[in-house]
């Protein structure tokens, strides 16, 4: 179940990157994926819809959010806890 | 960047030269007249009309407050800028409120108080050359809203006839025309957040050349209904709790709702009938960033700044206020007050900039038009609307925003800004008479 949820993050943001999923590191930040700010709300939206979750997220103060974008590792640590979350 | 999302023009291009026009081509022996203000009208969060926004504005008073709505328990967002205490029945007959959606009845409210402060008549030969023009974003959004909800989520196949006839931008445009007899150019722009600037701005330029003898100006929005909310809610710029501009602890935007509406003239035939002035509309400039859809332009918004004060003929030092876009957004924010010191430059630290988004929200293609009362509120009665919620300083955005109290000041000329996604950017400049 992680690993599709993990494998599953990365062909979204992959998809929005115009990236290989192989390429989406966890160590990479969306910046250096190619990813502006209304790419990220973008992602943001599809990773809800894909794992049915509500992401808390606000573009004025992204680093006030509970929703960590440093890099890939921490979004999808996120949305694991999330998906965690609902399913508990 | 993401090649999908952004194509990253060249860099902004130099001033063009028409801006640099020699004195010596233009006013006042180039044909052109000078075009003043003589009536003015609204309804907003802060009140149904001038005199109760005015003293909003004074007191630094906030209308922002919970939404009231069907299905407003299924948002995200649960604040806004609505009108309060709004009964159509009161205002309109049952004939009318049938055929008006809500951004037309706000804008005939408007257009109502400001004719009958202008003192104008339009019978015969001046309707033939007079006219309106007005800004709106969402027109008929409410409409939209209800009768997808009676197709989508109630099944039903059949609307009321007048669905269309309601929802078009140019409704409250041609209900105004109607209502005057306003029979030269009617028409609507619907540039989002800069609509009714653009507005103002056509406006000002049909009467300085000639073109129409008055024209009825400013804009409108109707937009706090469920879908109209939960389209800016997917966006991620709206705040939870207020809208505070240029504080380094603002988190958003707030939307709002109403009209402003306008009596543009020229000078000499509002001397002639020795009406009241309430300021001179002296320069206008528009520009496009080309740059992104949403992400604001430094560059963009002062080439337009810098514009209207050439178009003015008017010296930077000569600003005592600006009416800032001031969405209390991160991005529009620093990007206004980047704009405003570069264009400004020391000049930049003496004068003042106030947002009064944070008491009647966004209007959004309507707040250009609201936001003209504080201009004309400076020019007139040397009052300067204060940016309320203001709580932290932020170096990002180091003016003098007028922080939660309204100031006494005497000023001379002013601008008004507005910066809309899409990268369009109108700024209007006015003066005292």
């Amino acid at each position: 179940m992680t690993d599709q949820i993990e494998s599953r993050i990365r062909e979204i943001v992959a998809e929005q990157a115009m990236l290989d999923p192989e390429q989406v590191t966890s160590e990479a930040t969306p910046e250096e994926l190619g990813i502006d700010s209304l790419g990220l709300v973008e992602s943001i939206f599809a990773l809800e819809e894909e794992f049915d979750i509500s992401i808390p997220f606000n573009a004025n103060e992204p680093e006030k959010s509970d929703f960590d974008i440093s890099n890939m590792g921490t979004i999808i640590a996120a949305v694991r806890r999330l998906v965690a979350q609902k399913a508990a | 960047m993401n090649p999908k999302k952004t194509g990253k023009g060249a860099a902004a291009p130099a001033m063009p030269d028409r801006l640099a026009a020699p004195a010596a081509t233009r006013r006042p022996d180039d044909g052109l007249r000078r075009v003043v203000i003589t009536g003015a009208g609204t309804i907003n969060a802060l009140g149904h009309d001038v005199a109760s926004t005015m003293q909003a504005f004074r007191e630094g008073r906030c209308g922002i407050t919970q939404l009231d709505f069907r299905d407003v328990d299924r948002l995200s967002i649960q604040i806004g800028g609505q009108v309060h205490d709004w009964r159509a029945e009161d205002y309109f007959n049952r004939q009318q409120i049938v055929l008006y959606d809500k951004f037309t009845q706000f804008t005939l409210l408007a257009a109502k108080q400001a004719v009958a402060q202008s003192g104008l008549d339009f019978e015969g030969a001046l309707g033939l050359r007079s006219g309106v023009v007005l800004g709106t974003a969402g027109g008929g959004l409410n409409t939209w809203d209800e009768n997808y909800r009676h197709v989508y989520e109630e099944g039903k196949n059949r609307v009321h006839p007048f669905v269309v006839p309601k929802l078009m931008n140019n409704a409250a445009a041609s209900h105004v025309s109607m209502e005057f007899g306003l029979r030269g150019p009617a028409f609507t722009v619907a540039t989002a957040c800069a609509s009714s600037n653009h507005a103002m701005g056509l406006a000002f330029q049909m009467v300085r050349s000639g073109a129409a003898k008055v024209m009825l100006t400013g804009g409108s929005e109707a937009m706090l209904c469920f879908g109209g909310v939960k389209a800016w809610e997917g966006l991620r710029v709206m705040s939870r709790d207020a809208c505070r501009p240029f504080s380094a602890n603002r988190n958003g935007m707030v939307q709002g709702e109403g009209a402003g509406v306008f009596v543009f003239e020229d000078y000499d035939s509002a001397r002639a009938r020795d009406a009241e002035i309430l300021a001179e509309v002296v320069g206008f400039a528009m520009s496009s960033d080309a740059q992104d859809i949403v992400m604001p332009s430094a560059q963009g918004a002062e080439r337009a700044i810098t514009g209207a004060l050439q178009d003015a003929r008017l010296n930077p030092d000569q600003v005592g206020y600006i009416n800032a876009h001031g969405t209390g957004t991160a991005a529009n924010d620093k990007t206004e007050c980047a704009a405003v010191a570069h264009a400004f430059g020391h000049h930049a630290d003496r004068l003042m900039i106030s947002s009064t988004k944070s008491m009647h929200g966004h209007v959004i293609g309507g707040t250009g038009a609201v936001e003209m009362l504080a201009c004309i509120m400076a020019l007139r009665d040397g009052v300067i609307a204060p940016t309320i919620g203001y709580q932290e300083p932020d170096p990002e955005c180091a003016l003098d925003v007028v922080p939660n109290e309204a100031r006494e000041a005497r000023v001379e000329a002013v601008l008004s800004n507005a910066f809309a996604f899409g990268g369009l950017n109108a700024v209007v400049a006015l003066r005292r008479v």
